[in-house]
């Protein structure tokens, strides 16, 4: 049985323009040790589908899902309450920026206590015993003298470790990272990563990495998910669908990658923009922007095929032939 | 010291319209009401060239120093000390009249296109403000400039009367592009200018950049943290690390056969989609240094997997080697080690 379950999760927006649609019927399904790398440009609803799944989407947006199941508890039906405790606990989250994600005025000793007393109980002295713990675990030098530290005081580095730590607190069974290394210089994106991945083998957690960068899910994830204005456009494993896109979308965009280009001066390029409110065509929605798209693409709108694990969203799938340059 | 060899396509021997010899930018902080102000070596010696038509790319991570060289090259902030010639003039010891007339020669594009758009302005405004502050140009004519740039860098003409909050990231960043190339310059410095945009618009901006240079014979500083893009668009790379210029040279040498360790640390730690660019992963341990007190003899020996005693104890210099320069003591055993990636 999966670890996580979600079926035409979708997540809508009413405004005074009509609904927005930032979700829209994604669905999948994590095992227990997976890594599921998320990628899609920005407004693609990455983030929100995520942010739904932990049930931090904020008023006025409306979630709805055919099948949102946790470790075989219902999460639709759960009171608040009850789902808050799965929220931090068994499912965590790390968020982009380290900075404004963690609470300038508590320091980070307290901040980690606080996941654990709310989920955990215990004495005070065992929760700092484990909060130390917790900080040598991601590789803060001294933890003991940092527990006192404020998040001013640390490097954007130490504050995601930090981030981190009170996400795996609780020995969470999916840990979601969205975009935990944007912020972060190089060097000190692939120590967390390679974090990130020890901490998953070493508990066994699946891990959702949410990211708008090829290059690092193509490093890490096994399982990658492509989104595209709210929906999954194609999802496969990670060598196939780096090797051999299906989806024109995917295809484009990563001949879009300057790592791609062999000695050509110019980029192949994506024409228009990713649909707004007002104008999502109908049809495929990337039928606009796509070069294959003919009179079906504007009318009828593709559904997710799925086949031998390479699903795609789209009438006319490319073939196995690796693309080299854009459609 | 010496320029870089380049693998020009122009003749050798052209006047450079940037060249800096020991650059140096040190800031006084203040560390408290008794304490002696702390010396912050910003920038520490560093020494380019840049041709017309080409473009440098300063890499390295925060705190190297790379946005301060910007500043100097853009005239905002005055070196402390060392040489640097914009277009054939000293500038490192001039002032405000002086430099007035080579402003115009030297523009930038930031990182962030949110931040660096006056939010009450529209975009007709923003383009013909240089124009304002730097000619005489009369207003039809600056109206005139401002549409052609505009069409030139894939503005429609309605944009003029906008503002920037109605712009994407992207068309942002083609507004701050245009506003930088309304004085006509010699000199771009492009820092980060794609950073902080999604792939699909980065290749837009980019392909825009380079038909920008072929065009008007721009030279480019480009400021980058990542090494992708800079292997797309550079001609030669500066790899900064603490102030300090620790390799240098043309972009396939740089590519191809790092000769510093930390220049291979950084190929290393970037992501790549293909298999086949990927190396060895060699994760540099902790973090980079406080600048205020940097470590003895070579900057980078708190971090490196070569490091012995002569590099806590002597700091090394910037010298030749195999068509480029590296400060390393040990740059022949990193050549020597199995090429990290093709």
């Amino acid at each position: 049985m999966a670890l996580l379950e979600m079926a035409k999760l979708s997540v809508d927006f009413p405004t005074s323009r009509g609904t927005l649609k930032a979700v829209d019927g994604v669905g999948f399904s994590v095992e227990e040790g997976d890594i599921l790398g998320i990628v899609g440009e920005s407004g693609s609803g990455k983030s929100v589908a995520m942010l739904a799944l932990m049930g931090l989407v904020a008023y006025p947006g409306i979630v709805t899902a055919d099948r949102l199941v946790f470790g075989g508890r219902n999460l639709l039906t759960l009171s608040a309450r009850e789902r808050r405790r799965i929220a931090g606990k068994d499912v965590a989250m790390i968020f982009q920026e380290p900075m404004t994600s963690l609470n300038p005025c508590f320091t980070i000793g307290y901040q980690i206590m606080e996941t654990l007393r709310v989920h955990e109980g215990g004495t005070r002295r065992a929760r700092r015993e484990r909060a130390i713990a917790l900080l040598e675990q991601v590789g803060i030098p001294a933890p003991a003298g940092r527990l006192a530290a404020f998040p001013h005081q640390l490097s954007g580095g130490m504050n995601q470790r930090v981030m981190i730590a009170i996400a795996i607190a609780c020995n969470p069974r999916l840990l979601i990272a969205d975009e935990p290394t944007t912020a972060l210089d190089v060097t000190i994106q692939a120590q967390i990563l390679e974090l990130l991945m020890s901490l998953q083998r070493e508990r066994g957690m699946a891990l959702i990495l949410i990211t708008h960068d090829m290059g690092v899910v193509a490093e890490t994830a096994e399982r990658v998910i492509v989104m595209y204005a709210g929906q999954i456009v194609e999802e496969a494993p990670a060598k196939d669908l780096f090797a051999a896109p299906r989806h024109p979308y995917t295809a484009a965009l990563l001949a879009a990658l300057p790592e791609r280009s062999r000695g050509e001066r110019r980029l192949p390029t994506i024409s228009g923009l990713v649909p707004g409110l007002g104008d999502r065509p109908s049809g495929c929605l990337f039928n606009p922007r796509c070069a294959y798209a003919d009179a079906r693409c504007r009318s009828e709108e593709p559904l997710l095929e799925v086949s031998a694990g390479h699903s795609v969203r789209c009438h006319y799938p490319l073939c196995e032939a690796p693309q080299g340059s854009s459609p | 010291m010496s320029a870089v060899p380049s693998t020009a396509r122009r003749e050798v021997g052209e006047v450079p319209v940037v060249a800096a010899d020991g650059l140096t930018k040190v800031y006084k902080v203040r560390r408290g009401v008794f304490a002696p102000p702390a010396e912050l070596h910003a920038v520490d010696g560093v020494s380019f060239r840049l041709a017309a038509g080409r473009t440098l790319a300063v890499v390295g991570e925060s705190g190297c120093g790379k946005s301060t060289l910007a500043r100097m090259v853009t005239l905002i902030e005055r070196p402390t000390a060392g040489s640097l010639k914009l277009v054939g003039h000293e500038v490192s010891q001039a002032k405000g009249a002086a430099l007035a007339p080579l402003r115009r020669h030297v523009q930038i594009v930031f990182q962030d296109p949110y931040g660096s758009l006056n939010p009450r302005r529209k975009v007709g405004a923003i383009l013909e403000e240089p124009l304002v502050i730097n000619t005489k140009m009369p207003k039809g004519a600056r109206r005139a400039a401002a549409r052609a740039m505009m069409a030139r860098v894939g503005l429609r003409p309605e944009h003029y009367e906008r503002y920037p909050h109605m712009f994407s990231g992207g068309q942002r960043q083609r507004i701050a592009i245009a506003r930088a190339l309304m004085l006509h310059p010699k000199i771009v410095v492009l820092d980060e200018p794609v950073s902080a945009l999604d792939v699909s618009i980065q290749a837009q901006v980019l392909n825009l950049l380079m038909d920008l240079q072929e065009e008007f014979d721009l030279a480019y500083l480009f400021i980058s943290h990542g090494l992708s893009v800079v292997r797309h668009i550079a001609d030669e790379v500066m790899v900064m690390y603490l102030g300090r210029t620790v390799e240098q040279g043309p972009k396939h040498a740089i590519f191809t056969a790092p000769r510093h360790p930390y220049t291979r640390a950084l190929l290393a730690a970037t992501p790549f989609v293909d298999p086949r660019l990927r190396a060895e992963r060699v994760t540099l341990r902790g973090e980079l240094p406080s600048p205020l007190d940097p470590p003895s003899g070579c900057a980078f020996h708190t971090r490196c997997p070569y490091a012995d005693a002569r590099c806590q104890a002597e700091r090394p210099a910037l010298r030749s080697l195999a068509g480029g320069l590296v400060a390393c003591h040990h740059a022949e055993a990193v050549l020597g080690d199995e090429a990290p990636r093709q």
